[in-house]
């Protein structure tokens, strides 16, 4: 940790230092302004609209509810995570826990890890249509679940490998040391107390499944309907969002879904960084 | 098990492979046929009548990405800077919140302010003209690379040794002066790093883009005119585009990924050049 210090108090400060300090604080209150503005006008103009009308079970052309949206992402989300964590996971105890360091192949594994998590997501949504949708004719919640989870693998591998990494090599040692075997280590030893940081990473790519559109507009498609099995198509609630942003015709419920939608994600993002600190707060107790 | 582990590891390779492959065999063979030369420098894009010359969407995307890099890599490595060295603690625990905040506002929601708030604004700054556009484009897709830029930026400034810091001022160089002159050339492959991750979230965007860039598939005149991105033309498209037009669709995307791929590239190089 860099430690600020307070700078010995001189008689005179030269121009050129003074006009330094002015552009470092205009540029935080740029950013600071940034973010008050969007969110402060958004939630200025939204509020009004967060009536229960919104929350309505049904979706019609008059009443643009978000809840028939709002269950597609909760499914669409669960469709994701049950792909991708327990590869993400089994992955990262690879790399972690059975891979000697600096193989090749582990080479190979996070250069590609890294190529994904590059890739933008209007990329993966053009893959997921010319693979799924193209394969089962037609856009289906399973199609969006399918791209997003190749989406946020690296997500999940990438905070689970960074949590077994975190987990003291005395444990290891020890429980080989009571003759345990390298998987039995791994999954009664190892795996627990790395618990709270793999939680904190598929919290962290529920925040990015739940601010998806690129994605899931050529893949899951954009019906705004409970569907009724995997193969129908459906829109979840970003995508919800583009859908009346770009129609023009209910401008306050559109503020009003943009809310929820931040507030969705800053409440998955303080979540996950609220069990990130738990961890490291055991850790060093 | 072992095995187990090791092919769910896997996995991630053969998804690059896939998605390479899939991108590759259904982009390239249309580009062929057409012409690359005329596809990638062609400078007219109607589909209707068999033109697919996507010029227009290259320059468009280097200039609002261009753009963005102008307007965010300023106030991010500046704030960055004010984050690590300038601000007392109190300040800190609000400010650091607020930009991962920022980082978390979905795409959606940002082209939605853009078109709502920022789009009228341009238009009554110039007068009329210029609501959709480079400017207004580039404007916003700044404020998306600020989260990105300000904290890899910050962690970088925060890994030099506070030594280069004493060093100067010991020296008899101000606070400001030894922050800007001793700190942030140690820290310089971490901020370049933080603009390389912007210039590729930048070109990368498709959703906010689309909704404030105006998208004509035109080489934009000036900051004022309306421009249409690689990442735009997709997005605009692809729900109606049949046949050939799709195909060209999904070529326009071999491209974006080969700027992506190169990015990508760039960035492990100089993660390489780091650790010598």
């Amino acid at each position: 940790m860099t430690k600020v210090v307070v700078p010995v108090k001189r008689k005179r400060i030269d121009p050129l230092s003074l006009m330094l300090r002015f552009f470092v604080i205009l540029a935080a209150v740029l950013t600071a302004a940034v973010v008050v503005s969007i969110v402060g006008y958004i939630a200025i103009k939204g509020i009004p609209y967060i009536k229960p009308s919104l929350f309505a079970w049904k979706y019609t052309s008059q009443n643009v509810s978000l809840m028939p949206s709002l269950v597609n992402t909760v499914l669409t989300l669960i469709l994701a995570l049950v792909i991708a964590t327990p590869l993400g996971i089994f992955a990262a105890v690879y790399l972690a826990e059975y891979a000697k360091r600096g193989n090749t192949f582990v080479k190979i594994i996070r250069m590609a890890a890294e190529t994904l998590s590059g890739i933008p997501s209007i990329i993966y949504g053009l893959f997921g249509y010319l693979t799924f949708v193209l394969f089962w004719r037609g856009y289906s919640i399973l199609a969006g679940g399918l791209t997003l989870a190749i989406m946020v693998l690296p997500v999940i591998m990438r905070t689970t490998e960074e949590a077994l990494l975190a987990v003291p090599d005395m444990y290891r040692e020890g429980s080989f040391g009571l003759g345990a075997g390298r998987l039995r280590t791994v999954l009664r030893v190892v795996l627990p107390p790395a618990i709270p940081g793999i939680l904190a990473g598929v919290i962290l790519a529920t925040g990015r499944i739940v601010g998806e559109t690129a994605a899931l507009v050529f893949t899951a498609g954009s019906t705004e309907k409970i569907p009724s099995s995997l193969f129908d198509s459906a829109a979840t609630l970003a995508v919800h969002m583009y859908n009346i942003s770009r129609e023009g015709l209910h401008i306050g419920q559109a503020y009003a879904t943009a809310l929820v939608l931040i507030a969705l994600v800053v409440l998955i993002n303080m979540l996950s960084a609220w069990v990130a600190k738990k961890m490291t707060g055991e850790h060093n107790g | 098990m072992r095995a187990v582990f090791l092919i769910a590891a896997f996995v991630c390779v053969l998804c690059v492979i896939f998605i390479c492959y899939f991108l590759f065999s259904s982009g390239l063979a249309p580009i062929a046929e057409y012409g690359p030369l005329k596809f990638i420098f062609g400078a007219s894009w109607k589909p209707s009548s068999g033109l697919f010359g996507i010029a227009p969407m290259i320059v468009g995307s280097i200039y609002v990405t261009a753009g963005a890099i102008i307007i965010g890599v300023p106030i991010g490595v500046l704030t960055a800077m004010f984050m690590s060295h300038f601000c007392q603690k109190k300040l800190y625990r609000v400010l650091k919140p607020a930009v991962s905040l920022l980082a978390g506002i979905p795409s959606v929601v940002y082209g939605f302010f853009g078109l709502l708030v920022m789009v009228p604004a341009a238009r009554t700054l110039f007068g009329g003209v210029g609501g959709k556009s480079v400017f207004t484009a580039s404007v916003l897709l700044g404020m998306m690379i600020l989260p990105t830029v300000i904290s890899v930026s910050e962690a970088a400034l925060r890994a030099v040794p506070t030594q280069y810091y004493e060093g100067a001022l010991a020296l008899g160089a101000s606070h400001e002066r030894s922050v800007f002159f001793a700190v942030l050339p140690a820290a310089k492959s971490g901020v370049m790093t933080s603009i390389v991750l912007g210039i590729g979230r930048a070109i990368g965007e498709a959703m906010a883009v689309t909704m404030v860039a105006g998208n004509q598939p035109i080489f934009p005149a000036s900051l004022t005119s309306g421009v249409r991105t690689l990442t735009a033309n997709i997005v605009q498209e692809m729900g109606y585009a049949a046949d050939t037009h799709r195909e060209m669709l999904i070529a326009t995307a071999v491209v974006l990924f080969v700027f992506i791929l190169l990015i990508n590239l760039l960035l492990s190089a100089m993660k390489g050049s780091k650790r010598r």
